[in-house]
């Protein structure tokens, strides 16, 4: 007897949804191992995880308030590792755009009304984010620094210099010495859709910045470049394609609307900088799942963002009633991005057993 | 003043001391031509691991070789994505890394605010220890700077000098001539990420048995990503390991020298972070095709495939 790999010749959509659900359950009951291996209940665990999330109007609500920085961020990545540039800095591009669009808030806010100085906050934040991206992009052209390196370490930095603020300079009048600005005024704060915390402007942003890089992917010449350049560099080259040029735009884009994220959390939902655990909980690491699940299609993360807003939801969920520390979630993350590999390779091979 | 110095070239060595063990590890995974980027959740596992064991069993030795074990164990899954599924590696040791510090967690949940009745001691080495100021630098040190130094010489002895190291560093290089002398490229990969695994293992033990005594949540604090950096500032050559592990320690000492002075901390727990960037840029600045990374880094090999 002996196992046989092949490629598999053609793959149909339908195999494309069956590996996915297939990689998801195994994931899943892997994962319900590593809880039994701990001594939780992982018939309890995984139910509560997606009843807190899906399983109730105010638990999807929170849902779709954690989706919007995952899509933001999660489409912007798509981008990026289509042009194979690993950011793994999103989440301090996020704090950056924080930083950025807060400063604006609390400086300009007082004396404009809403409609000038919310697209401004929103713009610095694209643009605190887009710098924060362009420095390792810059380092990956003319240095060739390791992006995943760079970016990784600019997360540090910015973490700290947001601390750095907080208990520093920007510290807050009005919080009784507590680590964190002032609220912002009532201008710069977005509105919520009644009875939850969805800040829709940041939705809308959400969507349409997903419809747009979605058709730069796959109707433009930039998104033909991105795809080149990812594929093969080399021939990106000879096909007159300005490396230096394109992956500067790519990461402006990717770490541009993480800001825009930063923006919609402050805005949103803090109303405040503070400590950036708090602002960002590691959306900028579980966007990149996002994008892979997604398959680097900008529109498929809609989806995906939902998901995985989910099990951060569920992951909350869990850690209140069953007293599990909230890196229980990275549990969820790394083992279902194992599988969703696992599923790439079966659906790329055919295995068959021979006699 | 010559404590002064002493101290603070104590405190270098020990903070050196994980960041060599898991930068040799790196080496010889990366010299093998897979990238791992898992390092961080495995020191994770190491360090609760090696915690764990030790608080039952009062017995440090033991909480070293679960860690290592358990570091080993946990990589095998990196191993299996790399290699056998041919995936990219980027995502896979990113996986590792959440897994790893997932997992470290939970299994550690119940021991956070416990301590260990006593860090690992020093061990002096008898009459070394005696030599004025450098016998005491160098030779009064934990098990853990001697074990990091000495399989430090041995990785950079092995890789270079004998046919095992021949073998790893040409299926780094060039995997289908190297598989073509009848080498399996798979086992070769396998062992060497497998190898990797133990020594982030074994600097998460470091870590929690004998930097502290304790279980902290997130105590490898970003050391596993400086040890990827590392891994690229010393060209993938353990003797330079060494040099780069202990000017990082060094850096991380810095901080609380300069704390006194008034600079903010945070901007001082920025340091190792920009030094590691600096490094990379001085690097970087120089001729990068000299850089004699292995060829076929973090590219998957199919055999059969041209």
């Amino acid at each position: 007897m002996k196992i046989r790999i092949t490629d598999r010749a053609k793959i149909t959509p339908r195999d494309q949804v069956l590996a996915l659900v297939f990689s998801i359950m195994a994931g899943l009951f892997v994962i319900g191992l590593i809880f039994l291996a701990f001594g939780v209940n992982p018939v309890f665990a995984i139910t509560k995880i997606f009843a807190g999330s899906f399983g109730s109007l105010y638990g999807f609500k929170e849902t779709i308030t954690k989706a919007i920085p995952l899509i933001l961020i999660g489409v912007g990545l798509t981008i990026a590792f289509r042009a194979k540039f690993w950011n793994i800095g999103a989440e301090s591009q996020l704090l950056m755009g924080a930083i950025f669009g807060t400063w604006v808030g609390l400086n300009w806010g007082p004396h404009l009304p809403a409609p000038v100085i919310i697209p401004l906050m929103f713009l610095a934040g694209f643009i605190g984010g887009a710098i924060w991206g362009l420095i390792p992009a810059f380092f990956k052209v003319k240095f060739a620094i390791n992006e995943v390196i760079s970016t990784l370490m600019m997360n540090y930095i910015c973490a700290e210099f947001l601390t750095f603020l907080i208990v520093g300079p920007w510290k807050g009048k009005t919080k009784f010495g507590f680590p964190y600005t002032d609220d912002l005024p009532e201008s710069a704060i977005l509105g919520l859709i009644s009875g939850s915390r969805i800040h829709y402007v940041t939705l809308i942003l959400a969507v349409l910045t997903v419809v747009i890089l979605g058709m730069i992917v796959y109707k433009t010449r930039f998104g033909y470049e991105v795809r080149v350049i990812g594929e093969n560099p080399e021939a990106a080259r000879y096909a007159g394609i300005d490396f230096f040029r394109t992956t500067l735009i790519i990461m402006a884009i990717s770490g541009g609307v993480a800001g825009l994220a930063g923006v919609g959390e402050v805005a949103g939902i803090h109303h405040y900088l503070s400590y950036p655990a708090s602002i960002s909980s590691g959306y900028g690491f579980t966007a990149i799942i996002v994008a892979w699940l997604a398959k680097l299609n900008p529109f498929f993360v809609i989806v995906s963002g939902i998901f995985f807003a989910g099990i951060l939801v569920g992951g909350d969920a869990i850690q209140i009633s069953l007293g599990l520390p909230a890196a229980t979630v990275e549990i969820f993350n790394g083992t279902l991005l194992v599988f969703l590999i696992m599923g790439d390779y079966f659906l790329k091979h055919k295995i068959s057993i021979e006699r | 003043m010559e404590d002064i110095i002493v101290s603070v070239a104590q405190r270098t060595l020990i903070a050196g001391t994980p960041l060599l063990l898991g930068t040799t590890g790196e080496v010889i995974c990366e010299r093998s031509g897979i990238l791992n980027l898992g390092v961080e959740g495995v020191m994770a596992i190491g360090a609760v691991a090696a915690f764990i064991v030790t608080f039952y069993t009062q017995n440090p030795w033991l909480g070293i070789m679960a860690a290592i074990a358990a570091g080993m164990m946990i990589s095998i899954i990196h191993a299996f994505a790399s290699v056998s599924l041919q995936s990219n590696q980027v995502v896979s040791g990113l996986a590792l890394t959440m897994l790893g510090l997932g997992i470290s967690s939970l299994a550690g949940k119940p021991y956070v605010g416990k301590a260990l009745d006593e860090k690992m001691g020093t061990l002096a080495i008898p009459f070394l220890s005696d030599i004025p100021i450098l016998g005491r630098i160098f030779f009064d040190q934990t098990p853990f700077f001697y074990m990091a130094i000495v399989l430090a010489l041995a990785a950079w002895f092995i890789l270079s000098y004998t046919e095992l190291g021949i073998k790893i560093r040409s299926t780094g290089e060039n995997p289908k001539a190297t598989e073509a002398q009848g080498v399996n490229v798979s086992l070769i990969r396998y062992g060497c990420i497998i190898v990797g695994g133990g020594f982030s293992g074994m600097a998460g033990a470091n870590l929690s048995i004998s930097y502290s005594k304790l279980w902290i949540e997130g105590m490898t604090a970003g050391r596993g990503w400086i040890v990827v950096a590392l891994t690229i500032f010393a060209l993938w050559n353990p003797m330079r390991a060494v040099v780069g592990a202990f000017l990082f320690g060094g850096i991380f000492v810095l901080q609380y020298l300069l704390q006194p002075l008034g600079i903010s901390p945070n901007f001082l727990a920025m340091l190792p972070y920009i030094g590691t960037l600096l490094v990379l840029l001085m690097i970087g600045i120089g001729d990068s095709k000299k850089l004699n990374a292995p060829a076929m880094l973090g590219e998957s090999y199919k055999r059969g495939e041209r």
